[in-house]
């Protein structure tokens, strides 16, 4: 089927666009408001950054692509049998774990440095977003664990829709973690 | 397995890599005066090109009925412009 051809299809539930859409601009008010509050104080923000690790924002960033990735592999063969959709969810569930173990990491080493939420008000916004994020991972790794079990005991044929909408929500999810990284770990 | 992955969401995965590498090493890009200024509109221009890919690859936007595809592709432009905008004039 070529792109004119092809009819256009809502992906997943209209339900969960209305959340996605929900959370975009709940996500924008939080991008503006820290831009914002930067621009009040931008050599407090520049020096706090530095003390954030890079490497670490990488790291996750790279592995929310790659679970993203899965992902919508795993919707696509889903659509043409299925067989391999279970190593493809525990893909993507492994590239989550990935995602939170770096995060305790990350978040455990500024505590031990003595940075908390307290500290200032770019740690402030720092814990507050990553945060959030982290519980729509969680959110994210519960529904694909649910997938996942349900792969291996029902034909993929018929979970084409529950797939599509988890996948939406794995990918704002994934989105979110993109701006995230380049607001609070890149922008000079 | 491999064969799995040879279709073009893997070739736009390996785009949004790349990108996330360029906006990675984005500081360089600056020079002068303003080159804190140019670093940063490279970094989220590229950071919301990735979301919107994200969104018309992966979230399947791209085949979605118009309206939700060009709702996500206005978010994407406005938080972006709006971002730069907040920055610029502060």
């Amino acid at each position: 089927m070529t792109t004119a051809t092809r009819t256009r299809h809502i992906p997943g539930e209209e339900g969960i666009w209305a959340f996605i859409f929900g959370d975009l601009v709940i996500f924008a008010v939080f991008f503006l408001t820290f831009i914002f509050y930067r621009g009040e104080n931008p050599e407090l923000y520049a020096s706090q950054q530095a003390l954030l690790s890079e490497g670490l924002g990488l790291l996750n960033t790279l592995l929310l692509l790659t679970s993203s990735l899965f992902m919508a592999q795993a919707v696509r063969v889903a659509r043409h049998g299925g067989a391999q959709l279970p190593g493809l969810l525990a893909a993507v569930i492994v590239c989550g774990l990935g995602f939170v173990g770096v995060k305790v990491i990350e978040w455990g080493s500024k505590i031990q440095d003595g940075i908390t939420l307290n500290t200032n008000e770019f740690f402030t916004f720092y814990y507050m977003f990553t945060g959030i994020h982290l519980i729509h991972v969680l959110i994210g790794l519960a529904v694909l664990v649910w997938l996942f079990l349900r792969s291996l005991r029902e034909p993929a044929s018929g979970m084409i829709g529950v797939l599509e909408s988890g996948g939406a929500f794995w990918h704002l999810v994934d989105l979110l973690w993109v701006v995230l990284f380049a607001l609070l770990y890149l922008m000079k | 397995m491999l064969t799995l992955f040879r279709n073009r969401l893997t070739v736009i995965w390996a785009l949004l890599v790349v990108a996330t590498f360029v906006s990675f090493d984005g500081a360089r890009f600056g020079t002068g005066d303003n080159a804190h200024a140019m670093a940063t509109a490279l970094i989220m221009v590229i950071a919301f090109l990735k979301v919107r890919y994200i969104g018309l690859e992966f979230m399947e936007l791209r085949h979605a009925p118009l309206p939700l595809r060009l709702g996500f592709e206005f978010w994407s432009a406005a938080v972006c412009v709006a971002i730069l905008a907040l920055y610029a004039f502060q």
